[in-house]
């Protein structure tokens, strides 16, 4: 990095999954906070200038103070001595420490699993199931006139998905932004996001699938029964009159969030979505992209693909990946009693899953990485606190597009790295397990 | 550094220098191959054993964004094919799509040590090197898509041909690619801008630009060569897959004007009949004009029976094939560089087509006068895995093998063809050419393909069997960069590999037109977009004209 210390250009937002990466940003010139973020939303502001230096232990053995050694000591011993460790989290984290995860669950026949099985995991399975037509958010903003959103409040979620991608973006061919665009919203109550759209369907809760398979009918030209409206609160006039202008645009898009994933039907309903997308390319070309959360969730599903061939819910217990959700995704294995420790990198399950996981999690040994202190890191046996990506941390991150950016960190940390840490796990594993990782693999 | 080997008593194949099976000594340090080493180095004794260069690949899909999504697309193709954790080396998964380090694994079974990911747009390439970092054993580079490059298509309809030269060279540099890749010119305009259509001649205008797909071959092909950059552009041919292609790919060749051209997996381009019927074999033009033209080379291409995976930036196609196949289908585009489409297939013996298309691929291969310039490839996973290639090879040594495997297949598609008159067999000697001397000599990597001093030491050991497809499935030893990696059949220690790329120079004044067309039209930010040196550390430059 350059010695300009005061101003970052460029920099990268990691708060959610736009990952925008035109942000400026002032560092204090005692180098402990950042002072402005131009460009940055809401969301985005609050994450670079609330950030501060925590005045806490690097970390800590049972809630008190040890060395960064000795945590790692007792962190690979929690794990040699586990028959069955699960490691979770990574999405607000870099690349390069989601890969030294993985690599640690492969070599001690572990669990690998991220927070995508409780958010878009319904989305991958789907995607599986029946494929999907997507683009990266450039296309949408230079080519889409018909901008769809189901289940999902950008607004507030993703403040700048509208002014950076998708309905106010002016592009290639909507070189007048909105006015060039037709913006539908579905959602089962009216949203700041709502207020903007052209049209908004406002549906009948738990009725998602119905309604995406109507229009699948629809646009497949097949008949429908007189009891759609009663099912899911839209007339068929209204469906009628939106399919028509799906099937008759240049380049539609639809967006969605958990709204439809984390709903009655999750990874149905995603399919239903992904499969009308692909039908509507009989008459124009039609993509489908799910408005992903956390900053690098996208590149957890990325990197435990590209190392196990498969994107979450991975157990190495046989020696190899194997896949399957439900089985391998920690919310249930924990809710089931089944792992025996348990590493959490970036992420707090001790506060969101449910009673009887947390009930587990309560009683098994817990490893965690986490720049703040979480419900997880109180209850841990072992606890570091790490250095926050994007912030004070380089690598690598992942867009909801999939598109990989380098980040510009601000300032330094006095904590190590989540990839630090792992690594030094990992070497700390590999040799009380007798494997010998060379210099260049260990890179 | 690593120990000296020395390998005696086995039967080299080294057709750079002209060593056709003779009993020879090859010894190896320090990662090259050298003219001796001391007398107390670990020796192979290759006795009854065959030594070649590493295995070269010059066209395949293993990394980056499409290959991602085909991998994570299937669990169906990895539960039954999985590749268990050994001592130091990774875990992973199979199937036609397989794991990053199972990828590198495998390649390396076979012998192979280099392999060239064919496809990424470059805003793809941070993502790719990401893949090819954790890509063990071999060393490896990729070519960048340029042919659908709206930034660089304005340039070229303009006439601005000189910016579009430095332009093409920013490119290279700032997406650190190996070579320049067409797919399908000019065919992403219509397919994302008009409602999913294409283009199908070199000289329709495209919609939207007043340009042709003709010009833009003709501009990177210039390009290419003008940038002296080791490996000509690499062509996927516009109507890829469609009867009467031929008349498009000898169109694409001629365009060359004797330049420097390499077409690929040309056993897809080489089909006649008419649009929209059943296709046949144009395989003996196709070869004749390779054969007369020296300035051309190509990989085949070949069609495997079984399992694949389409994976191309021409996304038309995929749509056409997911139609006739009604199969889970992925489109991907890259906004302002590309398009991409996904779909799980399946070659069938006894439908007319895929037999076809395997027969016009072995006479491509049989009918090739210069074996230099007719590679070895199933543009994996394309037409197959990689796997298949011991098959393939046994295909082209063995003529009663290949003539017994034609029975097998539709009877109409064969009869369409000429295989079953021709008797060549290949010998060791090309079997080496065509797998690891020319595909090297064609990338302009002086130092692989060869067992010359000087050269790196990757060497495979095969046992000398009858059966050309048990002895190419497994190589008894496999030494990269001189390392054993397999010994006596069985993995030793986990081995990383080299990017290799290419940085020509170019005007920076360029990046005056670059920069607006970023801000007004892409989503990364321009400072955000090029690849920097942390994603491809320890790499090899390949030299080019002017660095």
């Amino acid at each position: 990095m350059s010695k300009e210390p005061d101003i970052v250009k460029n920099a990268i937002c990691t708060f959610c999954g736009c990952v925008c990466d035109d942000i400026e940003l002032t560092v204090d010139p005692d180098g402990k906070r950042i002072t402005k973020a131009t460009n940055a939303c809401v969301l985005g502001k609050s994450w670079f200038l609330e950030h501060k230096v925590e005045d806490y232990p690097v970390a800590m053995i049972n809630g008190k103070e040890v060395s960064f050694e000795e945590a790692v000591e007792e962190a690979a011993q929690v794990f040699v001595n586990a028959k069955f460790p699960a490691i979770y989290g990574l999405s607000d984290t870099t690349c390069e420490a989601q890969k030294e995860a993985v690599a640690i669950a492969d070599y001690l026949n572990g669990n690998i699993d991220t927070t995508t099985s409780v958010c878009h995991g319904p989305t991958g399975m789907a995607f599986q199931g029946v494929g999907e037509s997507t683009a990266s958010l450039g296309e949408i903003k230079n080519r889409a006139d018909f901008v769809m959103y189901w289940g999902g409040n950008p607004a507030e979620a993703h403040p700048r998905h509208f002014e950076r991608y998708a309905v106010t973006a002016k592009g290639m061919n909507t070189p007048n932004g909105k006015e060039d665009r037709t913006v539908a919203m579905v959602d089962i109550r009216p949203t700041s996001s709502s207020l903007i759209a052209d049209i908004f369907l406002q549906i009948k809760p738990g009725s998602d699938f119905e309604l995406l398979w109507a229009m699948r009918a629809m646009v497949k030209g097949k008949a429908l029964d007189n009891t759609l409206e009663e099912r899911t609160g839209i007339s068929m006039e209204k469906l009628e009159n939106l399919v028509e202008r799906m099937k008759n645009c240049q380049f539609g898009v639809i967006f969605f969030g958990m709204g439809l994933t984390m709903t009655r039907g999750r990874h149905f309903n995603a399919g239903a979505l992904l499969e009308l997308a692909t039908d509507l390319n009989d008459f124009t070309h039609f993509v489908a992209l799910p408005t992903r959360g956390h900053g690098n969730v996208t590149g957890a599903d990325n990197v435990v693909s590209w190392q196990t061939g498969f994107p979450f819910g991975v157990n190495f217990n046989r020696g190899y990946p194997r896949f399957n959700p439900g089985e391998f995704t920690t919310s249930d294995l924990l809710g089931r009693g089944e792992a025996d420790a348990l590493c959490v990198i970036a992420s707090d399950p001790a506060s969101n899953f449910s009673q009887k996981a947390i009930e587990h999690i309560k009683s098994i040994p817990v490893i965690s990485l986490d720049p703040k202190p979480s419900v997880t890191s109180q209850l841990a046996r072992v606890a570091f606190t790490t250095a926050t990506y994007g912030i004070n941390v380089a690598g690598t991150v992942y867009r909801m597009d999939n598109v990989a950016l380098k980040l510009r960190p601000a300032f330094k940390s006095p904590f190590p790295s989540d990839e630090e840490v792992l690594r030094a796990i990992k070497h700390r594993i590999c040799e009380l397990r007798g494997i010998m990782i060379n210099k260049t693999a260990a890179a | 550094m690593s120990a000296a080997i020395r390998i005696k008593n086995g039967k080299v194949y080294d057709p750079i220098n002209n060593v056709d099976g003779e009993i020879k000594e090859i010894c190896i340090k320090d990662g090259k191959i050298v003219d001796s080493v001391p007398s107390d180095s670990h020796c192979i004794d290759a006795h009854g054993m065959v030594v070649m260069p590493g295995g070269v690949d010059i066209h395949c899909h293993i990394a980056g964004h499409k290959v991602n999504l085909a991998r994570k697309f299937q669990p169906e193709d990895h539960r039954h094919d999985v590749q268990p954790r050994v001592g130091n080396l990774r875990s992973g998964t199979g199937g036609t799509v397989p794991s990053t380090f199972t990828t590198g694994y495998r390649y390396a079974t076979l012998g192979y040590t280099t392999a060239m990911e064919a496809a990424v747009p470059p805003m793809g390439a941070r993502h790719t090197f990401e893949e090819l970092h954790d890509t063990p054993v071999l060393d490896k580079g990729y070519y960048v898509l340029l042919a659908n490059n709206v930034c660089l298509n304005q340039l070229l309809e303009k006439g601005r041909t000189e910016e579009f030269k430095e332009a093409v060279g920013w490119w290279l540099n700032a997406a650190k690619a190996y070579a320049i890749k067409l797919v399908n010119p000019g065919g992403d305009e219509p397919w994302k801008g008009r409602k999913n259509s294409n283009v199908h001649n070199l000289d329709e205008q495209i919609s939207g630009f007043d340009l042709t797909p003709r010009k833009i071959i003709k501009a990177l092909i210039d390009a290419s060569n003008d940038l002296e950059l080791p490996h000509p552009a690499h062509i996927h041919c516009n109507n890829l897959g469609h009867s009467g292609n031929y008349k498009t790919t000898l169109e694409t060749m001629k365009t060359a004007e004797g330049r420097r051209a390499h077409i690929t997996h040309i056993q897809f381009h080489s089909y006649g009949g008419e649009v929209g019927k059943n296709p046949t074999s144009q395989a003996a033009e196709i070869s004749n004009y390779i054969n007369d033209n020296p300035n051309i080379s190509a990989d085949v291409g070949q069609v495997m029976f079984g399992k694949a995976t389409i994976m191309t930036g021409d996304a038309p196609l995929t749509w056409l094939l997911r139609n006739m196949t009604n199969n889970k289908w992925i489109n991907a585009d890259t906004e302002c560089e590309s398009g991409c489409g996904i779909l799980p297939f399946s070659y069938q013996e006894h439908i007319y087509t895929h037999a076809l298309q395997w027969a016009i691929g072995l006479e491509l291969f049989l009918l090739a006068k210069d074996p230099w310039r007719m590679v070895l490839s199933t543009d994996h996973p394309n037409g197959g895995s990689f796997e298949n290639y011991p098959k393939l090879i046994r295909l082209l040594m063995d003529k009663d093998f290949r003539n017994e495997q034609a029975g097998n297949v539709n009877q109409k598609a064969i009869a369409n063809t000429n295989l079953l008159d021709i008797d060549r067999e290949f010998t060791m000697h090309e079997i080496a050419i065509i797998s690891r001397a020319g595909p090297a000599k064609l990338l302009g990597l002086s130092n692989k393909g060869h067992l010359g001093i000087g050269a790196d030491a990757d060497v495979t050991i095969y046992d000398e069997m009858k059966d050309r497809e048990a002895m190419f499935n497994a190589a008894r030893y496999v030494i990269k960069s001189g390392e054993l990696f397999i010994n006596n059949h069985e993995f030793c220690s986990d081995l990383d590999g080299r990017i290799l790329h290419v940085e020509p120079q170019y005007d920076e004044a360029v990046e005056d037109i670059i920069r607006p067309f970023f801000e007004d039209y892409y989503t990364v930010q321009f400072d955000n977009y090029a690849v920097d040196d942390d994603y491809v550390h320890g790499a090899e430059v390949i030299p080019t004209k002017s660095r």
